[in-house]
């Protein structure tokens, strides 16, 4: 441990016990009769309101790791790294109408997962686990990701120690989160929301103004970055895109809007909230962190022209970008304001990670613990098994991280938005129709499961000379279908995840008309109509917490 | 379980309203933005376009919730409940 940076370590500690505090505090906050239900552990009692639900689901998708990344992808590569944009402002309009069904329908029948509604759609416990499992595996790299975020942070402010104790600030400050989620569940996030998104938009809106003008204002950054692009060799970067690489931009843009609210940690919010005209509101308001995320990824470009070098993880021996913004604010901010910038990424790691392990957590329950080892659990044994389940998913996010190369766990996560992707048909397209046959999902998703996986598995990247899953831009050239290759020769790219999404929508389609022929029975739907509908306020609304 | 049934053919309610959360689509076409002039505070076209696209993706979302906004509506007093207004009630 050498050259601790103490101002900023003094204000990220105060903060950061602060946040503790009110993790703890969290359990009374809106409380509900019982906490040993999954509608009040694991969705916050299913009130919250708009100005809570707009905190929570922004400090749920906006997360650390997205304030890092996304500037460093911009540092390395330019104008493709701002896919980001156009993601989030597609996003919510796409997902607009169909989350206000899902939310209707999960209202009315009690689920607490994407899972449970595929489950209750199809009568399908093969589809449902499939769903689920799907939904744990593409998350609990996300939650890895975040200890990437918090610990860049930690690494700029001087605990870059090699080794275990390299990890331990990270594993504190993990015990105290695990600690705290696992009694307040989903409203110690929902509370601590308000003080990182507080944070994230003071210290962005400072860094956005403060910046330019000390680097002489946008002009200047922008040539420095385009300076710096000249000259490096790889064809796919600069401050525009190129004639190959537009459609992956769009793709990858199309692709990620889709796989978004199919992320359990999304969908969890969402549930979580009071009623529609909540979930309206906040399609509307959301974009505001679009904004400011458009804005950080701006400061790639900014650490360019500051001449910004990423530190060298003194764990694995190799410079990180993923440090790039946080060093840039180590570089030119004075170091108080350093220290709270810190403490909004580090805090911005937190409440994404406890989402994102009370939905793997609610998932687990819900849709393999229930449904095959304990079929006569009460809410009361729901509960408990999720508080248990989250601690698991929370260690094992760590022993990712303390064992294993991080670089593993950006690989999962780049997988994970092909993998989650491929839970559309079954969730995003059964929420209108069953026309689909359960049969035909379950084959369209092993399909684009295991032929996206394949096509990521052999990009290679060669800026780093690493053979596999070097990305998710898969050149039209290389795409194969049985020894047939309809685009030889072409070199534009497209994103992994639709094509894995095509594929599986038409095996799915194909396999439906076969079974429909067969007449292979094609289980039972356990929803009305008008359960799509269902609003707060209704009469005869299913209590929250109702014992079954 | 106490949810109650509820008025058939209730499957799909469309307003025109809606067909608003295409446009913000858009911004996939990216040869419509792909260029480096006319630049705005030193930032090259790509950049600053995409920020407009965020005000026109919120315009099109807002409009949609205005228009189809879910109105509160309290039963007369004394009528027996039609199923089909059930849906559309609102404790608030």
């Amino acid at each position: 441990m050498n050259d601790l940076h103490w101002p900023e370590l003094i204000i990220f500690g105060l903060l950061f016990l602060l946040v503790t505090v009110l993790g703890f505090v969290a359990s009374r906050w809106k409380a509900g009769s019982t906490l040993d239900h999954l509608d009040e552990w694991g969705l916050g009692g299913r009130k919250f309101g708009s100005w809570i639900t707009w905190f929570l689901i922004g400090g749920d998708l906006y997360t650390a790791y997205t304030f890092v990344a996304v500037p460093a992808l911009l540092f390395g590569a330019g104008a493709m790294g701002f896919f980001a944009m156009p993601y989030t402002i597609i996003a919510y309009p796409l997902v607009f109408l169909p989350l206000l069904r899902l939310w209707s329908v999960s209202r009315a029948r009690g689920y607490v997962t994407p899972a449970d509604f595929v489950r209750g759609r199809y009568g399908s416990p093969v589809l449902a686990t499939l769903v689920a499992v799907t939904g744990i595996v593409a998350t609990m790299p996300y939650i890895a990701l975040q200890l990437v975020g918090l610990e860049a942070v930690l690494r700029t402010m001087g605990f870059n120690a090699g080794g275990f104790l390299g990890h331990l600030p990270l594993l504190i400050a993990f015990v105290i989160l695990a600690i705290y989620t696992y009694q307040s569940g989903l409203r110690a996030p929902a509370l601590i929301a308000f003080v990182k998104d507080l944070l994230i938009y003071v210290v962005i809106l400072v860094a956005v103004l403060y910046l330019p003008a000390k680097l002489g204002g946008w002009g200047e950054i922008f040539s420095a970055a385009e300076a710096k692009f000249a000259e490096t060799e790889s064809p796919n970067d600069g401050l525009l895109l190129n004639a190959n690489n537009q459609l992956q931009y769009a793709t990858l843009a199309f692709g990620s809007a889709l796989a978004l609210f199919l992320y359990p940690h999304a969908a969890t919010g969402v549930l979580a909230s009071r009623g529609r005209n909540v979930l309206k509101r906040n399609m509307s308001a959301l974009p505001a962190y679009s904004v400011l995320l458009g804005l950080l990824a701006l400061l790639g470009f900014a650490a360019i022209a500051a001449g910004t070098e990423a530190l060298t993880n003194q764990a694995t021996g190799r410079p990180d970008t993923n440090t790039i913004v946080p060093k840039l604010f180590d570089d030119l901010f004075p170091s108080w304001f350093a220290g709270i910038a810190f403490s909004a990424i580090g805090i911005g790691a937190l409440v994404p990670a406890a989402i994102m392990s009370i939905a793997a957590a609610n998932l687990w329950t819900r849709n393999i613990y229930k449904e095959f080892l304990r079929r006569d659990a009460t809410p009361a044994d729901e509960a408990r098994q999720a508080k248990l389940a989250s601690l698991v998913v929370k260690f094992g996010a760590v022993a990712c991280i303390l064992f294993i190369d991080p670089q593993f766990s950006i690989d999962l996560q780049l997988i994970g938005g092909v993998v989650i992707l491929q839970t559309l048909p079954s969730v995003a397209i059964a929420l209108y129709t069953r026309w689909f046959h359960r049969w035909g999902l379950i084959a369209g998703w092993f399909v684009g499961m295991f032929w996206g996986l394949l096509l990521l598995y052999n990009i290679p990247n060669p800026a780093t000379g690493k053979p596999h899953f070097g990305g998710s831009a898969l050149a039209l050239d290389k795409l194969n279908i049985l020894g047939w290759q309809p685009f030889a020769g072409s070199q534009v790219q497209i994103y992994v995840g639709i094509v894995a999404l095509v594929a599986n929508l038409l095996v799915a389609a194909v396999v439906t008309v076969v079974a429909r022929r067969l007449r292979v029975f094609n289980g039972t739907d356990d929803t009305d109509p008008g359960d799509y509908h269902v609003d707060e306020g209704d009469k005869n609304l299913r209590p929250v917490g109702a014992q079954h | 379980m106490a949810t109650p049934r509820r008025g058939t053919g209730a499957g799909l309610r469309f307003s025109p309203w809606n067909l608003l959360l295409i446009i913000p689509l858009w911004i996939l076409c990216t040869p419509l933005y792909n260029r480096a002039t006319p630049e705005l505070f030193g930032m090259p076209f790509f950049y600053w376009f995409q920020f407009v696209g965020i005000a026109v993706g919120v315009a099109c979302t807002a409009v949609v919730y205005v228009m189809t906004r879910e109105t509160p509506t309290v039963p007369a007093r004394g009528e027996g409940t039609d199923v089909d207004d059930l849906d559309e009630g609102s404790a608030l």
